[in-house]
């Protein structure tokens, strides 16, 4: 289940980083965002006579991917674009900076954002039993939801227009422009995506937990990068595959480190430093040389 | 042909008149009338070259202006000798600046991006909370200074194997996980953190005001600002010293290409860790006064964002230019402090303006120089 969300968030650092080269490092913050404008519609959808949970939910779904999707594009238009050709470090303090504003915003200006919000329960209670194992309703929807949305986009990437033009920016930006393929449209709709992503990402979040928090992006976000970077950045599947393996580490520090389940970040990302030193470019790395 | 003293003294002296208005000041409006006059200046000594010609004057003097800064240092410690809350700013500034100085070392020259900064002040904190009392306060110094590199040391190895955001990733990790673990272990104080025994030097504690009669007191933070101006002092002519080298000629170049340096015989890998080291080494010492200053140590303020605070200064100040980093380091934490009604959103406001900087001056306030030799033309 972790893992679904941190590879939601993955996802996102991996597409940004495949078409521009860049780590847009305010994507936990959008995550966070995401969640909470999830959170307003459904104060400002329920007051206006809606009940029904799952068309709660679909609007809820809706403005908070509609939103992150358009604030993730004027990001990319604004902070990411004109900084092309400026050293990666700028790009990386300035995106983190934007995180800062936004969970800054949140915090002041949100009604009472300083303060964890309870986040509405719109999934069907209840679990069925399976052999010792107690299974959520709620949590297997999730989920599905996660998985699919993965599946989706990786098939978006594969299979459609679209997603052979972000391949092929993601190559050579140089050779995909002459090839008619335009270069800012392609940029923006991949940060539209991948922001779109967040979004849903913090949503089921907001589900699982029950729970938002304007201070939950920070550590989503550093985990959801060490998750990238793990399985490799550039690569969607090795996306996926460090978030599960970010998941299990965790699961695996509050098993096995004496002091439980305190101790289960400090091994996580022990572990992740430890990876990194094994296989500097992630376990599925995008093959690269540098010509001197 | 001679070039007059002057100028460079007059930079000096400006610079420490603008930063006892900015200490002294607490209205709003003379706060921001103080900035708005700093800016006019550095607009105008770009526009007449009189930052220039301030440049070669002090280079022209190299014994003279090093005596006018710590003449100015002192004089502004006098000054505030009986304000608590001015001279613990002062000393914050000297440390932050301190402990951004080792990340310059790193960043600056060897190119190593270090996003755990507020980790290495932590470490050195912590030592301080330790050991303080038990050994001389000087020892307590260096030892905080000792371990800070000797943590930096464990990420020698996954720092040399990775480059770019995979090297980022390293140091962000590491914040993340020191400071996961301070908040978690109960030995060292939990969340709650620790107190901090204060310096004693010879049998004086810092801790204890300085009373000459009845009427003249001085705040105990005299001698803490003395001693952190006088840290600082000693490594910014180090790290110039360092700058204008071999060493520092070495690290340039690893900086700009490895690959063309190593061909060079300059061995990369080396020179990054021993500048990675190093830098560490000052944000430990920074860490450890920097507790004993304020008596007290807890996680907080070592989190990720205390972090981005010191790379912020080093990007605002000029990457790669020493002198850059105290105004910057004045601008990050006096600013918030001065404009009380804003210290909600001091966060917003500073990640605002550092956007503000990378896009409209991407090279800092006060950008770095090319290398000038002696002698050459």
């Amino acid at each position: 289940m972790l893992g679904v969300i941190y590879a939601l968030v993955a996802t996102g650092f991996t597409l940004f980083f495949g078409v521009m080269d860049v780590i847009k490092f305010s994507h936990g913050d959008v995550v966070m965002l995401g969640a909470f404008t999830a959170l307003a519609t459904y104060a400002a959808a329920s007051g206006a006579g809606i009940t029904h949970p799952a068309l709660l939910l679909a609007f809820m779904l809706a403005a908070a991917l509609g939103v992150m999707a358009l604030l993730g594009a004027l990001m990319a238009r604004v902070l990411v674009l004109p900084l092309r050709g400026a050293p990666a470090i700028n790009v990386l303090l300035i995106t983190l900076m934007a995180g800062t504003a936004i969970r800054e915003s949140v915090r002041l200006f949100y009604p009472q954002g300083s303060n964890p919000k309870p986040f509405p329960r719109l999934l069907p209670e209840g679990a069925f039993e399976a052999g010792g194992f107690t299974l959520r309703y709620d949590s297997l929807i999730l989920l599905g939801l996660g998985l699919a949305a993965i599946a989706a986009t990786g098939l978006l990437l594969e299979r459609t227009r679209l997603g052979l033009a972000i391949r092929a920016v993601a190559q050579d930006p140089e050779t995909a422009a002459v090839m008619g393929i335009p270069f800012r449209a392609t940029v923006l709709a991949t940060f539209a995506l991948g922001s779109a992503l967040a979004a849903l990402a913090g949503v089921v979040n907001g589900l699982y937990y029950s729970e938002v928090n304007f201070g939950v992006g920070l550590l989503l976000g550093a985990i959801g990068f060490s998750s990238a970077v793990v399985g490799g950045l550039g690569s969607v599947w090795g996306a996926v595959l460090g978030a599960m393996v970010f998941a299990a580490l965790q699961t695996a520090g509050a098993l096995v480190v004496p002091g439980g389940s305190a101790y289960r970040d400090v091994f996580a990302f022990g572990a992740v430093i430890a990876l990194m030193t094994w296989r500097p470019a992630g376990l599925l790395a995008e093959r690269s040389a540098e010509r001197v | 042909m001679p070039v007059a003293a002057w100028p460079a003294l007059a930079a000096v002296a400006i610079g420490a008149g603008l930063a006892a208005a900015l200490l002294l000041v607490h209205h709003k409006a003379a706060v921001l009338a103080v900035l708005a006059v700093g800016a006019a200046l550095l607009v105008v000594a770009q526009r007449t070259r009189a930052g220039e010609r301030a440049a070669a004057s002090a280079a022209a003097h190299p014994r003279l202006v090093p005596v006018a800064v710590a003449a100015c240092g002192l004089g502004l410690v006098m000054l505030l000798r009986e304000d608590n809350f001015a001279l613990l700013m002062l000393c914050t500034v000297a440390l932050q600046t301190l402990a951004a100085l080792g990340l310059h070392l790193q960043f600056g020259y060897a190119g190593v991006a270090n996003f755990a900064g507020a980790a290495f002040l932590g470490v050195g904190a912590y030592t301080a909370a330790v050991l303080g009392g038990h050994l001389p306060s000087v020892l307590v110094l260096v030892t905080g200074a000792g371990l800070a590199a000797l943590a930096g040391l464990l990420l020698a190895l996954p720092l040399l194997r990775t480059r770019g955001h995979y090297a980022a990733l390293i140091t962000i990790a590491f914040g993340l996980l020191l400071r996961t673990f301070l908040e978690v272990n109960d030995t060292l104080g939990g969340p709650q953190g620790l107190k901090v025994p204060g310096f004693t030097l010879g049998g004086l504690a810092f801790n204890d005001a300085i009373v000459f009669d009845e009427d003249t007191e001085w705040s105990f933070y005299v001698p803490y600002a003395v001693l952190a101006l006088a840290l600082l002092g000693a490594t910014h002519v180090l790290v110039r010293r360092l700058e204008r080298s071999w060493i520092g000629l070495a690290l340039d170049a690893v900086r700009v290409d490895e690959t063309a340096a190593a061909a060079f015989g300059v061995n990369g890998g080396a020179w990054k860790i021993a500048a990675f080291c190093v830098g560490n080494a000052l944000c430990g010492l920074a860490g450890a006064l920097l507790a004993m200053v304020t008596g007290f140590v807890a996680p907080p303020s070592f989190a990720f964002g205390d972090s981005l605070v010191l790379v912020s200064i080093v990007i605002l100040g000029g990457i790669g230019n020493p002198l850059g980093l105290l105004p910057a380091a004045f601008l990050v934490v006096v600013l918030p402090e001065k404009l009380q009604g804003l210290q909600e959103y001091r966060f917003l406001l500073f990640a605002v303006l550092v956007i503000l900087v990378l896009r409209l001056r991407p090279g800092g306030l006060l950008p770095r120089r090319l290398r000038r030799w002696p002698g050459l033309p």
